[in-house]
């Protein structure tokens, strides 16, 4: 949690992106799988699969992504770019991360009028979407053991997380006021455990 | 072409500056913008369609790679017609590209300046007590919002009832990308082949 050390407690040792064009690949190639989200993919594949970042660093880059202004993906790509090349490395990852999909999604919007109303494309949309929350909600799980090294102590961390879950997703109160709540308590809580 | 649909330079300024003021409010998600876009570009300019507004979200969802991509679509929409619809041919195609990037330029260049600075200065300061406090404290909170995504995008699929299917599948996903680590392409193509097939 304090020093992230080269290599990974218990997990073998981390890897890092060999290039710029490799960051750029990485990026595209998660991104282009990214249907209904891209988070599960990161997860996946650069904590599981190429071993850049820590289950523990993920969540907190994550975190810092998530509450900064723009997509929490993109910020993302941007702060693990940059910790490898610099800005160069930032601008290669989010280009990684726009570039073809963009294309892409440009192509289906040019395609979608022609068979938006195919009952085919319809009946496939609908079981993709499912799939993807279930990704979204798999990944969420997978990443609550996480939290075993927090300073807040795991039955704080499942207390926080249970009212944030019940304030979003069930009250479907605005994230702004429950960030500022919550996420303050929490980070305030956090200092006071710290060394 | 119909004249009343064409930008000028000014209108295309506008299409700019509308999005670069959004971008930092933008937490969240570009997608927590979108009610202001209906407001201002479907509402106010009448430069896009509300079916047209409607689809950009609906096929960025659906396509691969990060949902902000559907203010790239609004702005690809807000070209085309000013290049007048798909029928303006290479001139429309033309004016819609510009448009995807005054709009990605827009909505993404605030917060991503603002993103880049703000982490590395923490990054450089990753010892201090405050930026630690800082990461640790929202790590479970963060979590929690992921999860309550995902239950906002299972319960989009309607009644219980009628709909248990997809929430099978739902489930069924969750503890296959939990417990194995299965290719999550194989799982959107199952998904995409189960719903054509008719069984969802």
């Amino acid at each position: 949690m304090s020093a992230t050390p080269p290599a990974a407690a218990g997990d073998g040792t981390l890897g890092a992106p060999r290039s710029r064009a490799d960051l750029f690949w990485s990026f595209s190639w998660l991104a282009l799988q990214g249907f209904g989200g891209v988070l599960a993919v990161v997860q996946r594949e650069l904590v599981e699969r190429k071993r850049w970042l820590t289950r523990e660093q993920f969540v907190e880059d994550w975190a810092v992504a998530q509450i900064m202004p723009g997509p929490n993906v993109v910020n993302l790509s941007l702060m693990i770019g940059d910790r490898h090349f610099g800005l160069s490395g930032a601008l290669a990852a989010l280009a990684g991360m726009l570039t073809l999909p963009t294309l892409a999604v440009v192509l289906l919007a040019a395609l979608y009028s022609n068979v938006a109303d195919v009952p085919l494309v319809q009946g496939a949309l609908r079981g993709m979407g499912a799939v993807a929350a279930g990704l979204i909600l798999g990944t969420g799980i997978k990443l609550i053991g996480a939290l075993r090294a927090n300073p807040l102590g795991m039955p704080a961390c499942i207390g926080l997380a249970l009212a944030t879950f019940v304030a979003i997703g069930l009250l479907r109160l605005p994230l702004g006021p429950v960030l500022l709540v919550l996420g303050g308590a929490a980070c305030v809580w956090a200092w006071r455990r710290l060394p | 072409m119909n004249p009343a649909d064409a930008l000028s330079a000014a209108d295309w300024l506008t299409l700019w500056l509308h999005f670069l003021s959004l971008s930092l409010l933008a937490v969240g998600g570009a997608i927590t913008t979108a009610p202001d876009m209906h407001r201002y570009l479907v509402g106010s300019q009448h430069w896009l369609s509300d079916a047209q507004f409607n689809a950009s979200i609906a096929i960025a969802q659906a396509a691969p790679g990060p949902n902000v991509l559907f203010v790239a679509l609004v702005g690809w929409h807000v070209g085309l017609n000013a290049g007048g619809g798909p029928a303006g041919g290479w001139h429309a195609q033309g004016l819609a590209l510009l448009g995807a990037a005054v709009a990605m330029l827009g909505i993404l260049l605030p917060s991503g300046v603002l993103t880049y600075s703000a982490t590395r200065w923490a990054h450089q300061r990753r010892e201090l007590r405050a930026v630690r406090a800082f990461k640790a404290g929202l790590a479970p909170i963060v979590i929690a919002l992921l999860m309550a995504t995902g239950w906002l995008l299972s319960t989009a699929h309607g009644q219980p009832a009628r709909d248990w299917p997809l929430w099978l599948l739902t489930a069924a996903t969750t503890v296959l990308v939990w417990r194995t680590r299965l290719h999550l392409l194989w799982l959107i193509g199952a998904g995409a082949l189960l719903g054509m097939l008719g069984w969802i």
